[in-house]
């Protein structure tokens, strides 16, 4: 049904769509104002209906999923770009709002300078730290810009999956604010001013926005010329965009993580929007994520266990966000990312965003389709796990691992790693490695060369390899009750043999980390996506294989 | 017959980096024997403005999907999108909203 560029036999496009509201209608809301924004399909909003829709929109989504504890500590997670700043602005004015409704958490904010894994010049890269800088001392949270270059000083710990923190309940919430509440009553009353949970509120402005050069990790100290030297060949080292982009993702969520976790954040806020989570839900399908995709796409994200990642502006279209930075002056700072200016083909993130979008073009409900498709994802096992031992867990995106034992081999204690024939996929939780080393085989083995798994020492070639080598490839299957593995399964079990054809689009993230990649006949590994793709280039194969996979 | 008309183009969100980083253009279209649309300015833009990569920014003859388009500050789908007739002193402003840019 939704199939772009194709010809029906009664053009439906042709006839003009229902929603075309000129300029002579009123808002839908008020009936009076002049409209200038067009959302969802024909619903037309002056600005003022359209700013209070909007932060509506914002405090709605945090209300209603009320994980977020009054006086705790959140991280902000600023990009520079739209979404992210409209969030921290909207966090900024919630927390000044009068008492009744104001937002009552304490706010940091995070921004990580990706510029060596950009390939920027220094002199790009300080001019767009010193914008960004600008608009930090404008906001006045306390901040930490971090290099992605400190990516190689992160403690092993950064890969551990800490206990998770048992979900309060609703009677929990609900105590939490009433006493908050009443503790700001009192201390109101006495006139002091010094708890931190009044902090935020009315002290806002006497926050020392020079607290951060106090901070160890200050920004003032810039990365050395070595660190961005290995930064840049690790990236080099990737062969596809694809790759590079999904390692990028990673190595910024571990930084992230790190901040949090050093000083004190419980919660980490990210900026993305509705239409970049259904492009992401799409892509992660495409990269075989998709027994994560609840919790890569939803509201709260609790793999990493103590720190919580939270998406408030999971609802807010890119359009949305858009205009309401252009219409009430949200500074945003632009910087080039990994694949500006690249090719519509060039990476599966790209291809799907511009088969999403082009959608969206044709039919205005795309987004949200995938958005509630999203909504209905549900984590599993639901409450069990957190109580129960953590299984392992890949290594770079901290899912659970779903390792086929009879498949594979592990190492004997005594097991040397080179000459075996044997490696480990994924690892048991105990086993950490240290950073270094997981840094060291990372692009080693994203070098196309990971090796093949098998029982015995010779890889049986009349064995298909691609499920084994996917599962340690992916090694992100969860072991998800139900549906789960039964999907993934039929994935991997639809495609041929991979092929070597299929480099060029293929995302290869390993999953062990303990010993060193052998050097066997690189594998390559396809999509676990329907079919095997056609020899053709791979990016065609998948356009027409997401044909028939868009929900009608 | 339309008379020559000055209008300023602006662009954001990373669009301005096809067209050498500058964000605004203060443009006289020449005068035409058809009126000036935006469409005619997309036309215009490629031809004159755009510095490299068309396909970036223009798609058919309409703008990439993900660039949304503002005229005065509204949304172009309550103008008419391509057929808005363009008036002297308009304000055109293009905002990708691609990853990117």
């Amino acid at each position: 049904m939704c199939q772009v560029g194709e010809d029906y036999a009664e053009p439906a496009s042709e006839e003009p769509p229902p929603r075309q509201p000129g300029r002579e209608q009123k808002c839908v809301k008020c009936k009076e104002g002049l409209p200038v924004v067009v959302i969802r399909a024909g619903d037309a909003f002056c600005r003022d209906c359209f700013k209070a829709f909007y932060i509506h929109k914002f405090r709605a989504v945090l209300g209603k999923n009320r994980l977020i504890f009054p006086g705790e500590k959140v991280l902000l997670a600023w990009s520079g770009g739209p979404s992210s700043s409209s969030m921290v602005w909207q966090v900024l004015e919630g927390l000044s709002r009068e008492s009744a409704k104001r937002l009552r958490f304490v706010p940091g904010i995070v921004c990580i300078d990706e510029g060596a894994a950009c390939g920027l010049s220094p002199e790009a890269r300080a001019k767009a730290l010193a914008e960004m800088k600008l608009i930090l001392q404008t906001v006045g949270f306390p901040w930490h810009v971090v290099a992605l270059e400190e990516v190689f000083d992160l403690p092993p710990s950064v890969l551990r999956c800490f206990a998770q923190e048992p979900v309060g309940t609703e009677g929990a919430y609900k105590a939490a604010v009433d006493s908050f509440l009443q503790q700001q009553h009192v201390l109101g009353a006495e006139g002091a001013g010094d708890s931190p949970s009044l902090a935020q509120g009315e002290e806002q402005l006497s926050w020392p926005c020079t607290q951060d050069p106090q901070n160890p990790q200050s920004p003032d100290r810039p990365p050395t010329a070595a660190q961005t030297e290995a930064l840049s060949r690790l990236f080099d080292s990737v062969k596809t965009l694809t790759a590079k982009e999904e390692l990028l993702q990673a190595l910024r969520t571990h930084l992230i993580l790190h901040v949090a976790r050093t000083h004190g954040y419980s919660k980490v806020m990210t900026g993305d929007s509705c239409t970049r989570l259904a492009i992401k839900l799409m892509t992660s399908l495409a990269l075989g994520r998709g027994a994560f995709l609840a919790w890569d796409t939803g509201f709260s994200d609790e793999r990493h266990g103590d720190v919580v990642v939270v998406r408030p502006m999971r609802e807010h279209t890119l359009k949305e966000v858009a205009f309401y930075n252009h219409l009430f002056a949200v500074p945003s700072v632009f910087t080039p990312a990994l694949d500006t200016k690249a090719p519509e083909k060039a990476s599966i993130h790209r291809l799907m965003e511009a088969f999403m979008l082009r959608l969206q073009d044709q039919f205005p409900s795309t987004v949200s389709t995938v958005y509630r498709t999203s909504e209905k994802l549900v984590k599993a096992p639901r409450d069990g796990c957190a109580a129960g031992p953590p299984g392992p867990r890949c290594l770079l995106c901290m899912c659970a691992l779903d390792i086929d034992t009879a498949g594979l081999c592990l190492p004997s204690p005594g097991c040397s790693e080179e000459g075996t024939g044997e490696w480990v996929l994924g690892f048991s939780s105990p086993l950490v490695p240290s950073a270094p080393l997981y840094l060291q085989t990372v692009p080693r083995l994203l070098g196309l060369r990971l090796p093949c798994i098998c029982p015995r020492r010779s890889p049986p070639p009349h064995r298909p390899l691609h499920p084994a080598v996917l599962q340690g490839w992916g090694g992100c299957r969860a072991a998800v009750g139900g549906p789960g593995p039964a999907r993934g399964a039929a994935l991997l079990s639809q495609g041929g043999p991979p092929s070597p054809r299929h480099r060029a689009a293929v995302l290869r993230l390993p999953c062990e980390h303990e010993g060193l990649a052998l050097p066997g006949p690189p594998a390559a590994l396809h999509l676990g996506r329907g079919p095997a793709p056609q020899p053709e280039l791979l990016p065609q194969g998948l356009h027409r294989a997401a044909d028939p996979g868009v929900p009608g | 017959m339309a008379a020559p008309l000055s209008v300023e183009v602006e662009f954001g969100g990373g669009a301005e980096l096809l067209f050498d980083g500058v964000k605004k253009h203060q443009v006289t279209l020449p005068g035409q024997e058809e009126p000036w649309d935006i469409r005619n300015l997309l036309v215009w833009i490629k031809k004159n403005l755009l510095k490299e990569r068309p396909e970036l920014f223009i798609q058919g003859d309409s703008v990439r999907p993900g660039i949304l388009v503002l005229i005065n500050d509204a949304d172009w789908e309550l103008l008419g999108e391509l057929d808005y007739q363009l008036q002297d002193q308009d304000s055109i402003l293009f905002i990708s909203t691609l990853h990117g840019g």
